[in-house]
């Protein structure tokens, strides 16, 4: 009987340290698996963020660099900028993205710059422990808003593809998630769809995914999904945002 | 080549072209913004690229991605949007990255100024960013000077895997002076394949390149700061440049200072000289290392009785004049930094009251 599942090229075969339930690693997954298809690997270079995946370069086999909190958009200019040929991939998380870097992915996005980022959206910090994030829930609690996020405080959280779609520079933007089969179907589509633009030279693309932490939602994998469909998902609807002209 | 008059940071960004970096990632700030002005012109035409950043945070790493891309890259920045930078600096030093800085220095702290000073001498030589790191720090005195060191700083960024600084200040950057470039020197670095991230076809081995900064181990983040320690050794003994200035003879005085103002140092030494006052000078070319044995060695001479660190800052770079001289010769400092440069006849007087 042949093989029907493999691992990806694009993935080594390190054991990831991500928690029991957490969707980096079907992310993770998903990219390697894209790259494999594209035939790019030996082209690609990967940025890793601050957060969770920071180390991500250990479970990708393409080169990578490492950037500072927030800044991966800024590095991926300057690969671009200076060596066009490569394809050129951030993977950040929402706070690095939505918080310290929000300048450096607005302007990235509104230059056109044609690499792509993998916005992973868990509505919290996850690897410094659960302090509140520009995405987390009104009410939602977190150990810097113990008694839930009062938004008369702290703000409503941002949405990151509505924010980008509003540029007028064109380029790919799309809100995906991962938390079932179907799901993950769609993310992957959209994930090739954010290369091959790249690729083809057309525009700057991004594709948030709304993942989970169950770690530090106190949740069970279970229910972390379930809390996903019923409070993320009516907020961070999904959709592709914004598509390049033809 | 002929001599030619440019303004010090048009000659910057030339000198930049000709030493074959043909990527510049900046972001505007008096006093250097000519550079950004005349590449933003020169680099298309040299076919090479300039992308105005959206800030020095930005910039900076900018600079790392294309840096760690194994491409020849610089800047241009003064003071304050230096310190944005020191935060991508921190992290190129300990990724290995060779990156070229110009500050072209004004005065400070805050927004303070927009004239010449030399404030910068501790963020500079000291880290600036955060943790255990140098950069290798040059002081041009002139516009031919500092043409000279760019030109020199590419081959220098790349021999240490490491960020070398040009430390000039607003005089440095705003006066027109004849300049000639030297030749250049191709030279292309010869071992990216085996650290940067550039694609794993271009080369030929089937691992990956990783460029970071993260060591999680204790033993790894120790071994890391040792490997960098030790290029900064190496810096110490192949790198140190100074000049000596009327060191021959007998002088009863030593000064020190480095760039604008040891060009007025010159000067009075020169006045005084006539009025039959000898005083010695040692100029740092190089900040980083710091030129210690030659500093230590000129306080020496029996005729010496004083050590003056002559600086535009508040007493920065008089702390590794008296490490250098260690106690055998007091130490005083003298110095301006509002912007105003002190003129020659009041370091006349300042060395005439210590001697
Ligand atoms: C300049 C800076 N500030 C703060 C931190 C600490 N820090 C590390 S990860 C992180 C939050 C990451 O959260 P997110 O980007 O949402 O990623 P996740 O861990 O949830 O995947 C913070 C605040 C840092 N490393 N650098
Ligand atoms: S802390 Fe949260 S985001 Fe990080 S690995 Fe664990 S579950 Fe995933």
């Amino acid at each position: 009987m042949g093989k029907i599942f493999n691992r990806p090229e694009a993935l080594t075969d390190a054991h990831t340290h991500y928690c029991p339930g957490c969707t980096h690693g079907v992310i993770h997954r998903l990219v390697a698996e894209v790259i494999d298809e594209l035939g790019i690997r030996k082209r690609t270079v990967g940025i890793a963020p601050v957060g969770c995946a920071v180390l991500a370069y250990n479970y990708f086999s393409c080169d990578f660099q490492e950037a500072a909190h927030g800044r991966a958009p800024a590095m991926a200019t300057g690969i671009k900028r200076v060596r066009p040929d490569l394809v050129v991939f951030t993977y950040q998380g929402d706070g690095d993205l939505a918080s310290i870097g929000m300048g450096e992915i607005i302007h990235a996005a509104n230059r056109g710059e044609k690499f792509t980022t993998i916005f992973v959206n868990n509505a919290i910090y996850g690897m410094t422990g659960g302090q509140m994030a520009p995405t987390t829930m009104p009410g939602q609690k977190t150990t810097t808003s113990p008694l839930g996020r009062d938004v008369s405080l702290t703000g409503m959280p941002i949405r990151m593809a509505e924010l980008l779609s509003s540029l007028a520079t064109p380029g790919y933007i799309t809100r995906q998630t991962v938390i079932t089969p179907k799901y993950i179907n769609k993310t992957k589509k959209a994930i090739k769809k954010a290369f091959t633009y790249q690729m083809e030279g057309k525009c700057f693309s991004l594709v948030e995914v709304v993942s989970t932490c169950p770690t530090n939602w106190g949740m069970t994998p279970i229910e972390a999904v379930k809390w996903t469909e019923e409070t993320l998902l009516p907020y961070f609807k999904l959709g592709e945002y914004k598509i390049p002209e033809e | 080549m002929a001599k030619v008059l440019m303004k010090g940071n048009e000659a910057i960004g030339e000198a930049a072209i000709r030493a074959g970096c043909l990527n510049y990632f900046a972001y505007p700030i008096t006093p250097q913004s000519e550079v950004a002005e005349y590449l933003s012109k020169r680099m298309p035409e040299a076919g090479g690229m300039f992308l105005q950043g959206e800030s020095e945070v930005a910039v900076g790493y900018m600079l790392f991605g294309a840096s760690g891309a194994g491409e020849r890259v610089f800047t241009t920045s003064s003071s304050p949007g230096v310190s944005l930078m020191s935060e991508a600096i921190s992290y190129i030093a300990c990724a290995q990255c060779p990156v070229v800085f110009v500050n072209i220095i004004r005065g400070g702290p805050g927004l303070g100024g927009i004239l010449p000073s030399q404030g910068d001498y501790f963020q500079a030589t000291k880290g600036g960013g955060h943790g255990d790191y140098h950069l290798l720090v040059m002081a041009p005195d002139s516009v031919q000077e500092a043409v000279e060191m760019v030109m020199k700083a590419f081959p220098l960024a790349e021999k240490y895997r490491n960020p070398v600084m040009i430390l000039g200040d607003g005089l440095i950057g705003q006066m027109m002076e004849p300049v000639e470039f030297p030749e250049y020197l191709s030279s292309t670095p010869t071992n990216k394949d085996e650290w940067a991230a550039n694609g794993m076809d271009t080369r030929k081995s089937d691992k990956p390149n990783l460029v970071k900064s993260l060591f999680l181990d204790p033993k790894a983040l120790n071994d890391r700061n040792l490997l960098l320690k030790s290029k900064y050794d190496r810096m110490k003994i192949e790198e140190v440049c100074y000049e000596a200035y009327n060191t021959d003879g007998d002088y009863q005085a030593l000064i020190v200072s480095y760039g604008t103002m040891s060009r007025v140092c010159r000067t009075a030494i020169d006045f005084l000289k006539a009025q039959g006052i000898e005083i010695g000078m040692i100029r740092p070319q190089t900040l980083f290392p710091f030129p210690e044995e030659a500093v230590s060695k000129a306080s020496e001479k029996q005729s010496c009785k004083i050590v003056l660190s002559i600086e535009m800052s508040m007493g920065q770079m008089v702390e590794d004049v008296k490490l250098s001289v260690l106690g055998k010769r007091p130490v005083k400092w003298y110095g301006k930094c509002g912007g105003e440069v002190p003129n020659p006849e009041e370091i006349m007087d300042v060395i005439k009251e210590h001697i």
